[in-house]
């Protein structure tokens, strides 16, 4: 499975913008990006989102992640 | 600083206080007799969160002295509803969804009441400038001024009945 | 206990009745309590000292005289704040904000605080706390500040997101880059290209009750906190992070709030108020004046963006960038992030890209106001939208709509959208009667669209029946615009009771188990899928009872319409239980009856409006009125109408004030010149019309009433929809925010 991501969450993947990944999971699948790339767990730890098939999901890790979904990282966002 | 000692009138309820000269109305109010229902929104007459009636006149209590309030007899949001029943404005309020966090209620129910005892039938323009000095930042006034229409409306039957 | 949070496409028994609110008797008798309307025996005054100057070094604080004075029980400096961040930066930016650490960063920024035995006496000691400041350069525009020029605000900031890495401090925290495509591509196709520079100043959230707490805590470390705030489990966990206490030893309490727009979220001042509480060992009441909520609390950023758009002359567009400038205050923020992020969210396009910059300035430090950096990024997009509508001779609801991002387009900001609602918005508007009105001398009329996210999060409820059948629901999302309402409704319609059983309350940080802060248009949804679930778990309950009662199997027990029923031939003999009579038997079945659910919302679903909005301008005042508002947005279900529609007449309300006239104006001498109601002036009640609503009801597929959040995109499009009113009334185009009328004349004067 791949995991795109862009703007500054590049910078800890050497900016690639596409990591190869494994997992079930939305947990899963972060873990093993920082297996990969562990300069990204800083940006984990101030919070991402993790959008799967255009759905965003900012706190549930157990989320599951259907096969063949296209996941994208996102930063961490707020509202007011 | 010495106190004055002041003797009024509350929601028709004889009251006496002593508070320092400079202190507002609105401050005795809140915190000398507990009637939490006025506001500070601004404290300088600005939003009219802290609105009373003074003397049946539509007043912002922080730009009214304490002392001011001697032999005078003041209105404010508690005294609203009488005999346990809530007045037809209170009720408007609620079933028209006129209030979504509710703190500028109680200065709109005051102003509103004291617009429908001079104008018993108040255009929609009407009702918007009498209220300009009462800010609301959650609801665009648009419900506010569906009740009071509707409040307006109710009242104008009780009185004819 | 794990529940399905699918879209169930139930029919509803209350769902969607405009019933009366269960608090709303305490709100218009003034019984109800806020921030500042709690008190407690032996309370002390809390007031702080706050630093004069844009930028300067404290010298030195002498608060001798200041201790002398009779009636005065603690004071507090940066000094009285040991450093417990354990390195987070975010923590210690808060604390810094919370009291200056030997530098004041802004007009506003807290240098002292002290508590005493009433107002008069506090403001005295105030007086003669002595501080000897040095003066330091300042910088207040977003623009300027980036300039390898000017005063850097804190010398550890590197950009990032810069290749290669930045070894000199700047004032431009960070950069973002989102998009896909190649714009040089997309541009050399495009056979109309259209480019702005736009510019939005900075506004408040402007919630009419100032920030108030009471606070306490003893020499043991255990205290309470009464506050007005978004989210008390957050303070909570704030307040102990930065004081250094144990969380669960730290009760908060949420009062009601009077308004919040995200400008609740965070602490400004609360941290002060226990540290003034301990040094005292009393309880100690701080209430921020309304100077001090627009100078140290925190408004939304000001912003500088460049705009490009291209599209051939059939009207579809080939390539869109931007550029986008945010300050952040005196610390970091992500929200130039956010612009960039939202910018072209609405559009289905081949070549995008955005940039975001965050930028440091000595300004109070930003706070998300609702939809953060949407509005400006909107401003911006919308308005060269228009210019390119009117350059193809198109019509800008059809250039809309032939270009609107659907399901399968990827979002500027990445991910591919599933199924979402700018189409039917857009096509909404197009047949909307308000696009049919007539329009007169000097009046212009704009549409705009607006795209914001919808959040989850963390959240907990209990669910009780009590022995006469009523039920109490008890929340831990502090309830900002009347949810109570929506979440009694969808209790009562799991439970198949009536609304009037149902009474929701807000329970403290000791009565439940976290819940996230009320933002990110989460309340009803998050919390109405928690009670979902929790009734179903008391549902579960009451059916084994029922079950127990019969001497029959629990899977031959149904829930229906309230009652318990069993199934089968076999149990026809069986009257039904109702809930009222499960509940009076329930201490010989097995004790209380309980429903509970912890659950991590997620999935809330993107959120798309578009507005229409008529003006008239005084082409010799530069005065605007509004004529005509129309909000048209998808709220996925709506719970309760009258409070949704209420959400999209205050976000719009709120556009509205910031488009025209609302403002932050900084002085030379970078302090803040309005800072009161009268000089930022936000909309009074004879500034608006009624403001026309829309509700479309796409469901959201990830909850299962289908609710999606609704509570902040409606100020997304306000600024865009009045800049094109405005812009087609005076025949100008307008690029400033707010459009104040000296701007407008301005604008007119230019032009001719």
């Amino acid at each position: 499975m791949h995991i795109r991501l862009s703007g500054i969450l590049c910078q800890a993947t050497g900016g690639a913008s596409t990591v190869e990944v494994s997992g079930a999971t939305i947990g899963d699948i972060l873990t093993s990006l920082v297996q990969k790339h562990p300069a990204i767990q800083e940006h984990l730890d101030d919070g991402v989102a993790v959008a799967v098939n255009g759905e965003i999901y900012r706190d549930r890790r157990d989320q599951v992640i259907p096969e063949g979904s296209e996941v994208f990282l996102l930063p961490r966002i707020e509202g007011g | 600083m010495s106190g004055v000692t002041v003797s009024a009138k509350v929601n028709g309820d004889a009251v006496q206080y002593v508070c320092p000269p400079n202190e507002s109305l609105m401050d005795v109010l809140r915190n000398r007799l507990n009637l939490t229902g006025v506001k500070e929104g601004c404290g300088t007459g600005d939003c009219g969160a802290c609105s009373v009636t003074l003397d049946d006149r539509l007043v912002c209590s922080c730009l009214v002295l304490g002392a001011e309030a001697e032999g005078r007899s003041i209105g404010t949001v508690e005294g609203i509803s009488q005999d346990g029943e809530l007045h037809p404005l209170q009720t408007a309020f609620i079933d028209h969804a006129a209030l979504q966090c509710g703190i500028c209620t109680p200065g709109f129910l005051v102003a509103a009441k004291s617009l429908l005892g001079r104008n018993p039938n108040p255009s929609e323009e009407e009702i918007r400038y009498a209220l300009a000095g009462n800010l609301c930042r959650c609801t665009g006034y648009d419900k506010i001024v569906r009740a009071v229409q509707s409040a307006a409306k109710v009242m104008r039957k009780q009185k004819k009945s | 206990m794990p529940y399905e949070t699918d879209y169930t496409n139930q029919k509803f028994s209350v769902i969607g009745n405009r019933v009366n609110r269960p608090d709303g008797v305490d709100k218009v008798t003034g019984r109800a309590r806020y921030g500042a309307d709690a008190s407690a025996a032996g309370q002390l005054v809390g007031k702080i000292l706050r630093s004069p100057h844009a930028h300067a070094l404290i010298k030195k604080i002498d608060t001798s005289k200041a201790e002398k004075l009779p009636g005065v029980k603690a004071i507090v400096t940066g000094d009285d704040f040991p450093d417990f961040t354990g390195g987070n930066r975010s923590l210690m930016d808060t604390l810094e904000n919370c009291m200056a650490r030997g530098r004041a960063l802004y007009d506003g920024h807290a240098v002292a605080a002290v508590a005493a035995v009433d107002a008069q006496t506090a403001n005295e000691a105030l007086k003669l706390i002595k501080v000897t400041y040095k003066k330091l350069p300042h910088v207040t525009d977003v623009d300027e500040a980036m300039k390898p020029s000017a005063p850097v605000v804190h010398d550890w900031i590197r950009t990032a997101g810069i290749e290669p890495a930045p070894t000199t401090a700047s004032n431009i925290s960070q950069r973002n880059e989102f998009g896909h495509g190649d714009i040089d591509v997309g541009f050399a196709e495009a056979d109309v290209i259209i480019e702005k520079t736009f510019k939005t100043e900075q506004t408040h959230q402007g919630y009419i009750e100032p920030h108030a707490c009471l606070a306490t805590l003893g020499p043991d470390g255990s205290g309470e906190l009464w506050v007005t705030t978004q989210g008390h489990f957050t303070f909570r966990n704030m307040c102990a992070s930065l004081l250094g206490l144990d969380v669960a030893k730290l009760k908060v309490t949420s009062s009601e709030i009077g308004g919040g727009f995200g400008g609740k979220t965070h602490v400004w001042m609360e941290p002060v108020a226990l540290q003034l509480a301990r040094k005292s060992n009393r309880p100690v009441k701080l209430v921020m004046t309304r100077e001090e909520v627009f100078k140290a609390t925190g408004p939304t950023s000001s912003t500088s963006v460049d705009v490009k758009i291209g599209a051939k002359k059939n009207g579809r567009i080939t390539a869109a960038s931007a550029e986008l400038r945010y300050q952040s205050g005196a610390f970091p923020g992500m929200w130039g992030m956010l612009g960039a992020m939202t910018s072209f969210a609405c559009y289905d396009l081949k070549h995008v890209k955005s940039v975001g910059y965050d930028v440091l300035c000595n300004r109070p430090k930003v706070a998300a106001y609702r939809a953060p950096s949407a509005p400006m990024a909107a401003f911006g997009v919308e308005s060269v939208i228009d210019l390119l509508a009117a350059e193809l001779k198109m019509d800008p609801v059809e250039f809309r709509i032939k270009n609107a991002a659907k399901k399968g387009t990827r979002a500027s900001y990445g991910p591919i959208y599933g199924p979402i609602g700018i189409g039917p918005t857009l096509e909404a508007v197009k047949n909307h009667p308000h696009m049919k009105k007539r329009l007169g001398k000097n009046q212009g009329r704009g549409v705009a669209c607006g795209f914001w996210f919808n959040f989850g999060g963390q959240t907990c409820t209990d669910l009780n029946i009590g022995i006469d059948g009523s039920v109490n629901l008890t929340v831990g999302t502090v309830d900002v615009g009347g949810s109570r309402a929506s979440l009694a409704l969808i209790a009562a319609e799991e439970l198949g009771v009536d609304y009037d059983q149902v009474r929701v309350t807000i329970g403290d940080t000791s009565s439940l188990g976290h819940n996230d802060t009320t933002e990110g248009s989460r309340g009803t949804f998050s919390s109405g899928m928690a009670t979902i679930f929790a009734a179903r778990n008391a549902i579960d309950v009451m059916k084994q009872r029922a079950a127990d009662t019969w001497g029959i199997p629990v899977e031959q027990v149904v829930w229906e319409e309230g009652v318990a029923r069993a199934k089968g031939r076999q149990n026809s003999n069986l009257p039904p239980l109702s809930l009222k009579e499960i509940a009076a038997k329930s201490p010989r079945t097995g004790g209380p009856i309980a429903g509970h659910n912890e659950v991590v919302a997620d999935g809330a679903g993107v959120s798309f409006a578009s507005h229409i909005c008529d003006v008239e301008v005084d082409p010799e005042t530069g005065s605007t009125r509004v004529i005509r508002y129309t909000v048209v947005q998808d709220a996925g279900k709506a719970i309760h109408p009258d409070y949704v529609e209420g959400q999209f007449q205050g976000g719009a309300a709120q556009g509205i004030g910031w488009a025209l006239n609302e403002e932050y104006i900084y002085g030379e001498d970078g302090t803040l010149q309005n800072a009161g109601f009268l000089d930022y002036r936000i909309p009074v009640c004879s500034d608006l019309p009624f403001i026309d609503t829309e509700i479309l009801e796409i469901p959201n597929p990830n909850h299962p009433y289908g609710v999606r959040g609704v509570g902040e995109t409606s100020i997304v499009p306000p600024l865009a929809a009045i800049g094109n009113a405005v812009s087609n009334a005076v025949g100008v185009r307008m690029t400033h925010v707010p459009m104040s009328p000296p701007r407008i004349l301005k604008a007119i004067e230019d032009a001719q």
